[in-house]
């Protein structure tokens, strides 16, 4: 914790010489759904308040909210993100407050409306107040490319794309990130998730340096796929803050390198196996 | 014999991910030119008919496709012409 406190007033400090104390947006974005967008943008956002910051999570997925489910939080929302964009209500009394940390809060997506309900110049300046009180805001984008994805890229700064090893996330993930280019947010980062070492040894999954291949942008972070993850979601509690857990390890890392930390990817070897000795013995491998 | 034990121990059957790296390799070229298989086809075509107006072409031999080198992508044809048409000239 001693170290956290000494970055966060590092980061202050950086922020200090620029002449103004701003935060910083970033949206986690993918194309394609069900990849693990909202679970990152959880991990991401409660590893960022474990490390001291003040971070705010955003779901911008209007229709149909997830965040404040995984976050264990849907029994005190009141007021909504369309509420703030509307000015039903001021953006304090539409934030909740994180059960663990004090430093964590979310403002949750509206569930009746549709996305239509906001529009990306809201958005820009819902992102500059946040900025402003906030170390981290962590956007959760929507799946698609239209308004949803627009609203949520409209104020961000940096962008980080998650994808899984599969075709159509890659495809959807190049997608992206021509879009978030055209869009003038350069240099996005991408998250591997729901990789299985086991089968990128077999050969019948893409590994890290194929989809860095083909997609040509920076590494952030590889989540392997992992049960802890259906687990933390059912209790309502991100596995980053969880000691035991593989893709909760991932998410430490990553949050460091959004920090600006350079970490070393985790270990993602499976333990040789029987056969695998007996193939190296017979000169296979 | 030796098929049956490496098939036993994995060694070769090609492995689907390299499928899936081809697979991409080809779908992106068409989405980032943003241009369908069907276009090209027009393209093609057009092209066709176009250059055939000045020489005689091998058409079954043409070689016409969107070619990717990281972020860029570039319209490579490759066309070999039997002969050039006597009209032509004789209009110029």
């Amino acid at each position: 914790m001693v170290i956290a406190a000494r970055v966060v007033e590092k980061n202050k400090e950086l922020c200090g010489k620029v002449g103004q104390t701003m935060g910083e947006v970033i949206v986690v974005t993918s194309g394609k759904g069900g990849v693990g967008k909202t679970t990152t943008s959880a991990n991401i956002g409660t590893g960022l308040a474990q490390a001291g910051f003040s971070v705010v999570l955003v779901d911008t997925d209007i229709g149909l909210r997830n965040l404040d489910v995984v976050m264990g939080l849907e029994n005190r929302i009141v007021y909504d993100l369309v509420d703030v964009t509307s000015e039903n209500c001021r953006l304090k009394q539409a934030l909740i407050k994180d059960k663990r940390f004090a430093n964590l809060h979310l403002l949750p997506a509206a569930q009746t409306k549709d996305k239509t309900a906001v529009s990306p110049e809201q958005m820009k300046a819902l992102a500059e107040e946040l900025k402003k009180e906030f170390d981290y805001a962590i956007i959760d984008c929507p799946a698609g490319i239209e308004q949803g994805f627009r609203n949520a890229i409209a104020g961000a700064d940096r962008a980080v794309v998650v994808c899984t090893p599969e075709v159509s996330s890659v495809r959807d993930a190049d997608r992206i990130i021509g879009l978030l280019e055209a869009a003038d947010l350069k240099n996005p980062k991408l998250i591997i998730n729901r990789i299985r070492p086991q089968m990128v040894k077999r050969g019948d999954m893409m590994d890290i340096d194929d989809i860095l291949d083909i997609l040509a942008i920076d590494l952030i972070g590889v989540v392997p796929e992992d049960e802890s993850i259906v687990v933390s979601t059912n209790r309502g509690e991100p596995c980053v803050m969880d000691k035991n857990s593989k893709a909760g390890e991932a998410y430490r890392r990553i949050t460091k390198r959004i920090q600006g930390e350079e970490v070393p990817l985790m270990n993602l070897d499976v333990p040789e196996g029987f056969m695998d000795k007996i193939k190296k013995l017979v000169g296979l491998r | 014999m030796l098929e049956f034990i490496s098939r036993i121990l994995g060694k070769e059957t090609a492995s689907s991910k390299s499928l899936a790296k081809e697979r991409l390799r080809l779908v992106l070229v068409h989405d980032r030119a943003s241009i369908s298989p069907a276009m090209l086809n027009r393209l093609r075509e057009d092209l066709v008919q176009v250059i055939s107006n000045y020489m005689e072409i091998d058409e079954t031999a043409l070689e016409f496709n969107l070619c990717q080198d990281e972020r860029d992508v570039a319209l490579v044809a490759n066309i070999p012409v039997l002969k050039m048409k006597r009209d032509y000239a004789a209009k110029c």
